[in-house]
């Protein structure tokens, strides 16, 4: 296949430069991500009153994106001279000392310790793929296990990496909740895994965490079967509005004595975003042991893109280590987190008042920026179409982009969409809701299953 | 701790290991090619078919080892532990002023500060990064008035400085032209193989640079350009070459294309350095803009680390100039489907200064007053070296290869022990392939350089 390329290239080239084929004819256009298409249906929208429920970025009342006052105020104290290569190493490596404090606990003896191999990543999917790609490099038999559903691009990195997934059940579609039971039993069974992926709060698509308890029995169920735990860490103070709160199953797994891997993002706890400020974590045996793996990590971050920018690192590590600027900052985290909490209720209720026959409790169960709504993809397709109302493909609501102003707006929409005589439309307009070709949908085994009809309560 | 034991359905036979379990020798990084058989985590006891778990407390990470360490970064490191007054840095290259102090543009200030007072949010941006960033990097690499960049024929992506940039590159090639080879020249920078190695781009050398001569060896460059087979991509440096700082003539140039096109190659540019070379941005862009003029599709890697002295905000970008702006549009999708799993979308803020610093007419002006200001720097200090080297080296040797390398690097012609007695007799630190970075060296101290290469070079073998 290879070759016939070539000598195509080389028959053309035997003609003028002027009609010689392009290298590039081959290349197909790659599809576009699905997360990223909703923003820009969204934009390309016209009408008015349009609602993006796509990208989980946070909007404050006004729908309007927000710049934390504490980013504002680490950025008047942090000088030009952080442009300078030289100061580069020092401010680095206290923003890693500074994370790792935030996840594993300020007085964890892992930091006291210096158990961890850390070291700044691009925000949480940087982390995820420089693990990713030290797991192929060190570890290259082995795969990833993944939570169903999960975040669209967590399948991307590992399969970019050549690492292979599998899937363990994580959601149960007729109760909206955790399958617990499910979740145990594939792990039980885990073959060739070395690493399951976890998301300790605020699940990403889905809102649904484990509590306490099971996060307990987890973690003796990983000790039991030596799987290594891997976090993906993107909402720490979003889920209840109290960072250590949002630690706390990882706490839970350090306390079992397990070493755990963290992939930690400040892009939506600091409002970052753009900045792509993130931190990867390995815990290990001891120091030494630390030492090597970060020189690996750094080693394979050099070929990727040398070093995350400075400008982003030195804001959370001010954020971090200033107590006064920390102090805002936790406030504002709580006051994000008790936002989309009140809209949530008000979502619910507003429904519950239209006397929607459907059960919502879930919307207020769902922790953190996302709500897995049910909604199905021919309910997905007709909010977007007849409304104007933007989310993934999957049901997933970003919570953060209701408002006290489009809340009433939204209901009234959901409630349309979901009553009975819409299904008569839905089903005779086959075509209507056949999915647009620009977008993918990577839910993984996200139900069909039309359960609304249950009035299953959990 | 955890006992750290992984059970597999089925072991080979490679599961028994030594006690310690640990491959001897480092892991070669170098190779990702070679299949790592050996699972450095596990530790069964193989009965036949059927392989038991063996607990033990030896962690998951036994055999992790650490990392070679960083050849240029160590020459900063021994250099800071050296406690003579007379020491000289010229490993790393940053750009230092006279007084050997790192050097913010006084444009990146004003740009910087401008933005804190706009004040604007920081959502994430595309993934192809800033549109406005990407115009003008485009712009300012082609020339605003290309007719490729009119027709919309560069797919122009926002990366992570020139490394990044590089390496989304690597992996459209690793994606779309499996088994196609990298040229790389003999020496280049030492990050090129370790970016082509990870994206799993098979590689292979040029011959560049000629030790006789202290110059380029340009027979045997075309020489091995044209043995390559076809279909291959050749990494040229745009201007400023790291580490000789030996740049083909404009002539030596097209021939260089007439070879690449003969052959069906792909020109593949690493532009660090534009306006760093000869003080314009401009006149360092020559090269790249020849070949596009011939209608061929190039690949052009971009970094702002050196020219805006942003090096820590990571800024850069990948250019691939096709033939249509279809075939743009197709490539710059595919681009940002590689950096999805990345990164998802590149930093705003280094982005930001760019766009600022060269979409403004008065912060334009103002950098290339700055660029021509270092530029110029490194130039005076070339000649004082010369002129250092000249009168007092009495051998007749001729030292004028200094004056005609450009950028930030020379390549002295010193083998490693001679760069060995540069150190531990001279304190002058510099990577053993004979390379000098001559933006660490002040005009104060070329007397004293030339001093210790001319004993370096006549006294040590």
């Amino acid at each position: 296949m290879i070759i016939s390329r070539f000598l195509r290239r080389g028959i053309s080239t035997a003609s003028t430069c002027a009609t010689r084929r392009s290298w590039w004819d081959h290349v197909t256009p790659a599809p576009k991500d699905p997360i990223i298409a909703v923003t820009e249906a969204f934009l390309a929208d016209p009408f008015p009153y349009k609602i993006n429920l796509g990208v989980g970025a946070y909007r404050d009342d006004e729908g309007k994106p927000v710049v934390l006052q504490c980013v504002r105020e680490a950025e008047g104290k942090i000088a030009a001279s952080n442009f300078l290569e030289s100061t580069s190493t020092a401010v680095s490596s206290k923003f890693v000392e500074e994370s790792a404090k935030l996840i594993y606990g300020q007085d964890s003896n892992v930091i006291k310790e210096r158990r961890f191999a850390g070291i700044p990543a691009l925000s949480g999917t940087g982390a995820c793929r420089l693990f990713a790609e030290f797991q192929k490099r060190f570890y290259p038999e082995s795969r990833i296990y993944l939570p169903d559903p999960t975040w669209s691009n967590h399948r991307n990195i590992w399969r970019d990496v050549h690492v292979p997934d599998r899937t363990f059940r994580y959601y149960h579609p007729d109760s909206k909740s955790l399958n617990f039971v499910a979740l145990m039993d594939d792990i039980k069974n885990a073959q060739m895994v070395l690493s399951s992926l976890l998301h300790p709060c605020a699940h990403n698509p889905t809102g649904v965490d484990p509590t306490n308890e099971q996060w307990r029995e987890i973690s003796s169920l990983f000790k039991a079967k030596n799987h290594f735990p891997f976090f993906d860490v993107a909402y720490q103070g979003f889920a209840s509005g109290d960072v250590e709160r949002d630690a706390r199953a990882i706490r839970i797994f350090l306390e079992d004595g397990h070493s755990i891997g963290c992939a930690q993002s400040f892009a939506k706890n600091m409002g970052l975003y753009g900045h792509r400020v993130g931190c990867l974590s390995v815990l290990c045996n001891d120091k030494i042991q630390a030492m090597a793996i970060k020189g690996q990590l750094q080693q394979i971050s050099n070929t990727m893109y040398g070093s995350p920018p400075i400008h982003g690192i030195s804001l959370a590590s001010k954020i971090l280590s200033d107590p006064d600027i920390k102090a805002i900052w936790l406030k504002e985290v709580k006051v994000m987190a008790t936002r989309i909490h009140r809209m949530r209720a008000i979502l619910r209720e507003a429904l519950e008042r239209l006397g929607s026959p459907l059960n919502w409790q879930h919307i207020t169960n769902q922790v953190g920026m996302f709500c897995f709504s049910g909604l199905n993809r021919a309910e997905v397709y007709l909010l977007a179409k007849e409304f104007h109302i933007y989310m993934t493909p999957d049901g997933r609501i970003s919570m953060a982009g209701v408002t006290t102003k489009n809340v009433d707006y939204l209901a009234n929409s959901i409630h349309e969409v979901t009553t009975c005589d819409q299904d008569a439309k839905i089903l005779h307009n086959t075509d209507a809701y056949r999915i647009n070709t620009d977008i993918r949908f990577t839910s993984l085994g996200a139900s069909k299953s039309r359960a609304r009809g249950m009035n299953l309560s959990l | 701790m955890a006992s750290s034991v992984l059970s597999l359905a089925s072991a080979g036979p490679s599961a028994s290991l030594s006690s310690n379990g640990i491959e001897k020798g480092k892991l070669n990084l170098g190779n990702c090619f070679k299949k790592e058989k050996t699972n450095l985590f596990l530790k069964t006891k193989s009965v036949g078919r059927i392989s038991m778990v063996v607990a033990s407390d030896v962690s998951r990470f036994e055999g992790i080892t650490m990392a070679p360490p960083d050849p240029i970064l160590g020459v900063s490191e021994a250099f800071k532990a050296d406690n003579h007054e007379l020491k000289l840095n010229l490993g790393v290259g940053a750009y230092r002023t006279e007084e050997l102090q790192p050097y913010v543009l006084d444009v990146v200030k004003k740009a910087d500060k401008l933005l804190l007072e706009k004040g604007e949010n920081r959502e994430y941006l595309p993934i192809e990064g800033l549109a406005a960033f990407n115009k003008v990097t485009a712009e300012l690499l082609f020339g605003a008035d290309n007719p490729v960049i009119k027709q919309q024929r560069v797919a122009t992506v926002q990366g992570l400085s020139g490394t990044g940039s590089l390496r989304l590159a690597a992996a459209l090639i690793e994606r779309y032209f499996p088994g196609a080879k990298v040229l790389i020249s003999s020496p280049t920078w030492g990050n090129h193989k370790n970016i082509f190695n990870d994206a799993r781009v098979p590689w292979s050398e040029y011959r560049y640079y000629d030790p006789k001569t202290v110059g380029l060896d340009f027979e045997g460059m075309i020489a091995d350009i044209k043995e390559a087979p076809e279909g291959s991509f050749i990494l040229l440096h745009g201007c400023a070459h790291n580490p000789t700082g030996i740049d083909p003539t404009p002539e030596q140039w097209e021939t260089i294309a007439d070879v690449i096109q003969e052959k069906n190659h792909i020109p593949f540019f690493d532009i660090a350095y534009q306006g760093f070379a000869s003080g314009s941005l401009d006149t360092d862009a020559a090269s790249v803009r020849m070949f596009v003029a011939r209608g061929m599709e190039v690949i052009a890697a971009q970094s702002y680390s050196k020219n805006l002295g942003l090096y820590a905000e990571r800024i850069g970008a990948i250019n691939v100039v096709c033939s249509s702006s279809d075939d743009a549009a197709r490539v710059k999708s595919q681009l940002k489907r590689i950096a999805r799993p990345m990164y998802s979308n590149p930093p705003v803020h280094g982005a930001r200064i760019v766009a600022s610093v060269v979409g403004d007419a008065a912060l334009f002006k103002e950098w290339n007053a700055e660029m021509e200001m270092m530029a110029g720097r490194i130039m005076n200090v070339r000649q004082k070296l010369f002129d250092s080297l000249s009168s007092k080296d009495k051998s007749g040797k001729d030292w004028s290869f200094v004056l005609r390398q450009i950028g930030m690097f020379s390549f002295t012609g010193l083998n490693k022990a001679q760069c060995d007695n540069m150190t531990n007799k001279w304190h002058v630190y510099m990577t053993k392939d004979g390379r000098i970075s001559l933006a660490g060296l002040s005009l104060a101290k070329c007397e004293y350089l030339a001093d210790a290469i001319i004993d370096s070079y006549h006294n040590v073998s």
